[in-house]
């Protein structure tokens, strides 16, 4: 799945990076300390964090993420956007909090990757 | 003349949910003055009601106390912001009280005292001042810079509270003072940890809650006098001040 395909199946919303969700989508990951997702997340993941910081673009471009989603109807720091817009990473944002929403995507197929 | 003071700059009270009861205002003054600190400063969880009875019990006895607290932003981030009057820390109380959400639950995060001088209690902050402010990092720095204050990042080898465990690393252009090492984090391995953080100033306090803790770990500044407008000045070694190694 890419993230044009799971945007459109979980009720997404884009803020950023609307010319890159082409991207092939390789698991998930879930978590808001930076430092923990740059440590443990994999290229081509969907990160799921409420950190709206211009901090987890960085992170993103870093790690070759596929894309952000925001979750409990955040919404990305404007910095955060712009600084998204400029690197090509996907933002999404979504409602519901990230357990629930997690939980939905596994059901679909997206896994988390096993730590070795 | 410049000469050198040794500070802990980063003490809770008894305010603090997780400050010991014991922390009030004649008793930590006791205790930095028989530790040989010349400069401490008052850093409650997002509340500075106590300040204005440490900074009065200092004076009495000669020990400079710095009006401070530890802001925790929204990203979960622990910074310290230092003053030279209360009435800036209060300014600062006052932006933190309208982004502070929640009330205390007493019996989980424990009691938050207000004293006056004497170390008697006057009562009980209600706010849940262990939780974290709606406040994005960067606004609270500038808010701080705009009163003429001191930032300093807490304990930033700490993976909890911290920027660099929030935040993966210190955003380029960030205009912090300085950043705070904990015990845990020698000073050599801290050199050799945040090599790419030199071009700040790298400070070690005691982030006492116990009484025992105060002054048990400091920093040596070289200054003219015990204010916080030097303490920025030798964070940033600007006309001849100084961190001492």
């Amino acid at each position: 799945m890419t993230v044009f395909d799971i945007a459109k199946s979980f009720g997404l919303e884009t803020r950023a990076g609307k010319d890159h969700l082409a991207e092939e989508v390789t698991g998930g990951y879930a978590s808001d300390l930076l430092s923990d997702v740059i440590a443990h997340s994999r290229k081509g993941n969907l990160w799921i964090t409420i950190q709206t910081h211009p901090n987890i673009v960085a992170v993103a471009t870093m790690k070759e993420l596929a894309g952000i989603i925001l979750t409990g109807g955040r919404e990305p720091d404007p910095g955060t956007l712009q600084k998204a817009e400029e690197e090509g990473i996907p933002i999404l944002v979504s409602p519901l909090f990230t357990f629930e929403l997690a939980g939905r995507l596994y059901q679909k197929g997206i896994s988390g990757l096993s730590p070795c | 003349m410049l000469r050198t003071f040794q500070a802990d700059l980063h003490i809770h009270s008894c305010l603090s949910p997780c400050g010991d009861e014991a922390m009030r205002p004649q008793a930590i003054v006791h205790q930095a003055l028989a530790m040989g600190l010349d400069m401490i400063a008052i850093c409650d969880h997002n509340s500075a009601e106590n300040v204005t009875a440490f900074v009065s019990a200092g004076s009495e006895r000669g020990l400079t106390v710095l009006p401070g607290m530890e802001i925790t932003s929204k990203e979960e981030i622990h910074l310290l912001a230092l003053f030279d009057r209360p009435e800036e820390c209060l300014a600062l109380q006052e932006l933190v009280y309208q982004n502070l959400p929640g009330e205390n639950v007493e019996e989980v995060f424990g009691s938050q005292t207000v004293v006056n001088e004497r170390d008697e209690a006057l009562g009980t902050n209600r706010k849940m001042l262990i939780g974290a402010t709606l406040l994005p990092l960067e606004r609270i720095i500038s808010f701080v810079n705009s009163l003429r204050g001191v930032t300093i990042a807490s304990h930033i080898d700490r993976q909890a509270f911290s920027i660099v465990g929030q935040l993966g690393f210190i955003p380029e252009g960030i205009l912090l003072d300085g950043l705070e090492i904990s015990r845990r984090t020698s000073k050599e391995e801290a050199k050799k940890r945040f090599h790419s953080y030199q071009r700040f100033s790298f400070v070690r306090f005691s982030d006492a809650h116990h009484l025992g803790d105060v002054g048990k770990d400091f920093t040596y500044f070289l200054l003219e006098k015990t204010t916080s407008e030097e303490v920025k000045l030798a964070l940033h070694h600007r006309e001849g001040r100084g961190v001492v190694e």
